[in-house]
């Protein structure tokens, strides 16, 4: 794309993707680690990433804030307008998956050194895996603006609905044979949980990139196989 | 996006003081200095002739200027009320003549010839006319006037000082219905307003402050004319025939005459029409003045 | 999930309705070519102008959308080196035609330009005279027919106790409403502006906004502007128009959302090199 007439507007859209990737970098970490302070019972990683987050919030408040300069000192149209928005929406949702890592890295810490089944554990990490390259994917398709990169993204987080449902059943059969088990695997629950989330950020920055790209919303259903829903104590049972 | 940084270097390199030479100091003032000095010789002059005329012509002033006829040679007293008479008989006719001649050919002119072969010609001739020797008019009407008509009259007057006031009539018109936006003919228009109505309606409406200011001009011109006189209307002695046939006395050509003679009488008679010509004309110029000023603050 | 994940562009933006694609053609132009001397300055341009919707010209200055707008009234023709070839069916009437009266023609196409051009006269004497042209009125007819005017032009209140004042003496965006009203007064089926607000501070723009917005129900309105985002706010379609040809035309929120040409994005964006 040709540069602006007015050179300090590409440095202000420059710098709005600039803050995104670098909060993109953030959240990928951050998620790695939490994931690692859980299976390795590592507090002092954890504790890590949980600081990690305030950086990630600052970097979306000012994603926030420049963009609303952009709009009301430049009032951007077409393609520039879509940036400037797919900005503040990539932005929140990178914010929220920086936020459920964090939580993830909080219930690593509650559960300790606690007794975990091997089978969850690198289900988890299964799940977190797929996630992390849906993640690292999304971004990549929202910094080359490709459209067709993150349409797969879209596509492909069924898989980890999928995973989710699995897992869920899993910890309920855990809980139903030990009351014990209550504690950890509620948190464990919660992790999938949370990385069930951060697969459906990974879609929403995908739908985002769609649209600044083609300027159309895309109106089709996403693909879906979450049956955590249907599933109940006696089924898991 | 970055907070604009804008990087300005620690200092910024100053051009030394005292670059301009004295020589350029000299030199400009120099030139106001000159400048000064000879609008200052103007002023001095005319008012001189001001002061003189007033000093001059004050002492003439008398109730009898206004009311008797100018006096025979050897006569005392007398006055000059035919040829103010005369010369305001004159001045209206010329300008009655003209005003309908040049409105028209400078509206021809700014609305419909602009930049036409014909309508630059038209101008080139009427900026010829306007410098035109005034005598030689007087000379033209003579022989198309006086000769076929045997004798001098004052409707060869009046023609001789139209024939003048035409080309100041038409300039001023022209260049007034210029200042006419474009954009307003062209809003008249596209309101499905014919020409002649943009013209009658918006135009002359839009310029007319500056269209009378320049017949006021105009008749300020023609009423001190001389030179067209002296072969068209003559002069006259005594009241001239309702008829305006023969001689019409008027106050330039008196003034010739009488400013001339051996005859004191006369001479204060001179003096004191010059003055009444000359505060005629300023009433006239600041009247045009007054309504152009009116025109610019509406 | 997300579902309101983007604008969704088939939406109008601003306050301007959404662009009635079904509405009839009120002008229609057909293959249209201008010249000034031997200068081709429109270049078969061939686009509708819908019934009762807002119209928007774009481009760059010099594209050839003010001669366009002209064309439409035939008001270049007082310039003899202008000169208009193809087709501009106003109610399928071909206006260049030299059979049709440009005066009438005029009439039912007003016009408002750049600059507010209120007449050296009253201000009901202003918008009079553009009826006294065609119609011959009682002056209690008369009356109603410039209250009326006013009052559409939302002028009314402000200048009701000074009818009989000069025209000259009001405000910037007051005598550009004054000009609206003079235009509507006639009760044109089309009103053309050339670049209206380019002349006014934000508030009395705000004014003619607001007022083209309102007339849009009874006339069929064709703007010229520079301003983008004037355009994108009481516009229903847009045209962009580069070097005397028509780029690309469509509903405004497509055009200022997401246009098809690679020309129009630039421009609109601010990427004219």
């Amino acid at each position: 794309m040709a540069e602006h007439i007015v050179s300090s507007y590409d440095n202000d859209l420059q710098a709005l993707r600039r803050r995104i990737s670098e909060m993109g970098g953030i959240a990928e970490k951050m998620l790695v680690d939490a994931i690692q302070a859980l299976v390795r019972h590592d507090t002092a990683l954890a504790q890590t990433v949980i600081a990690s987050d305030k950086r990630l919030d600052v970097l979306q408040r000012e994603v926030e804030e420049n963009a609303i300069l952009t709009i009301a000192r430049r009032q951007p149209l077409a393609v520039d307008l879509r940036e400037t928005i797919s900005a503040i929406r990539v932005s929140g949702d990178v914010e929220r998956i920086g936020d459920l890592a964090k939580n993830i890295a909080k219930r690593a810490l509650a559960i300790g050194s606690d007794f975990q089944p091997q089978k969850i554990v690198v289900g988890l990490q299964h799940m977190s895996d797929l996630v992390l390259g849906q993640l690292k994917d999304v971004l990549d398709a929202y910094a080359q603006k490709d459209t067709a990169r993150a349409l797969d993204v879209w596509k492909r987080d069924g898989a980890i609905d999928a995973l989710y449902t699995s897992l869920f059943r899993e910890l309920l059969t855990y809980m139903m044979e030990d009351p014990r088990n209550i504690s950890f695997c509620t948190h464990l629950l919660f992790c999938a949980k949370n990385i069930e989330r951060i697969g459906d950020h990974t879609t929403n920055i995908a739908e985002t990139v769609h649209y600044l790209v083609t300027g159309e919303t895309l109106a089709i259903d996403r693909p879906k196989n979450d049956r955590s829903i249907d599933t109940s104590a006696e089924a898991g049972a | 996006m970055d907070t604009a940084v804008y990087d300005h270097p620690a200092t910024t390199a100053h051009a030394p003081w005292g670059r301009v030479r004295r020589s350029r100091h000299v030199a400009d003032r120099a030139l106001k200095i000159i400048c000064t000095l000879f609008t200052g010789l103007g002023a001095f002059v005319l008012g001189w002739i001001l002061l003189m005329l007033l000093v001059e012509g004050i002492g003439g002033l008398s109730p009898a200027v206004f009311t008797e006829t100018t006096p025979g040679p050897g006569t005392e007293g007398g006055g000059i009320a035919n040829a103010i008479v005369g010369s305001l008989i004159l001045t209206i006719l010329g300008v009655m003549i003209a005003t309908p001649i040049g409105v028209l050919a400078g509206t021809y002119l700014a609305e419909y010839g602009k930049n036409s072969k014909l309508a630059t010609v038209i101008r080139f001739v009427n900026d010829i006319l306007l410098a035109a020797p005034s005598i030689l008019i007087g000379l033209f009407v003579y022989i198309l006037m006086v000769q076929p008509m045997g004798g001098y009259s004052g409707w060869a007057g009046g023609v001789a000082l139209a024939i003048i006031a035409v080309p100041v009539i038409v300039r001023s018109t022209e260049d007034m219905l210029r200042l006419v936006p474009g954009s307003l003919r062209e809003a008249g228009a596209a309101l499905g307003a014919p020409m002649s109505t943009v013209i009658v309606k918006i135009s002359w409406k839009a310029a007319r402050a500056g269209m009378v200011t320049g017949v006021i001009l105009a008749t300020a011109r023609i009423a001190g004319e001389t030179a067209p006189l002296l072969f068209t209307a003559l002069n006259n002695n005594f009241w001239f025939s309702p008829s305006l046939m023969g001689g019409v006395s008027n106050l330039p050509v008196t003034i010739y005459q009488f400013a001339l003679a051996p005859y004191e009488n006369w001479r204060q008679l001179a003096w004191a029409g010059a003055l009444i010509i000359t505060l005629s004309i300023l009433a006239l110029s600041i009247v045009a003045r007054l309504l152009l000023k009116k025109d610019k603050v509406r | 999930m997300s579902s309101t994940i983007a604008v969704n562009t088939s939406s109008a933006i601003g306050n301007a309705a959404a662009a009635d694609t079904n509405a009839p053609a009120r002008i229609a132009v057909k293959k249209l070519n201008f010249y000034y001397g031997d200068f081709r300055s429109l270049k078969d341009i061939s686009l509708d102008f819908y019934d009762r919707q807002v119209t928007a010209l774009i481009g760059p200055s010099g594209c050839g959308k003010s001669t366009l707008l002209r064309t439409f009234n035939r008001i270049y023709s007082l310039y003899p080196e202008q000169r208009a070839e193809g087709q501009i069916l106003l109610d399928g009437q071909n206006v260049l035609l030299p059979s049709i009266d440009v005066n009438e023609l005029r009439a039912r196409v007003g016009m408002v330009f750049q600059k507010p051009t209120p007449f050296p006269m009253s201000i009901y004497d202003n918008i009079a005279f553009g009826i006294r042209l065609y119609e011959k009125l009682s002056r209690s007819e008369l009356d109603g027919r410039v209250e009326e005017a006013l009052r559409k032009a939302a002028l009314w209140d402000e200048v009701k106790d000074k009818l009989r004042q000069s025209g000259m003496g009001l405000s910037g965006g007051q005598q550009q409403r004054l000009c609206i009203a003079r235009t509507i007064a006639q009760r044109p089926e089309v009103i053309l502006l050339d670049e209206p607000t380019s002349a006014l501070d934000p508030i009395s723009t705000g004014k003619i906004e607001e007022l083209i917005e309102q007339l849009r129900s009874e006339f069929t309105i064709v703007i010229v502007t520079h301003n983008m985002q004037q355009a994108a706010r009481i516009s229903q379609f847009t045209a962009f128009m580069y070097l005397g040809e028509l780029i690309e035309f469509g509903p405004t929120t497509k055009m200022f959302m997401n246009p098809s040409k690679k020309q129009t994005q630039d421009y609109i964006t601010g990427r004219f090199g």
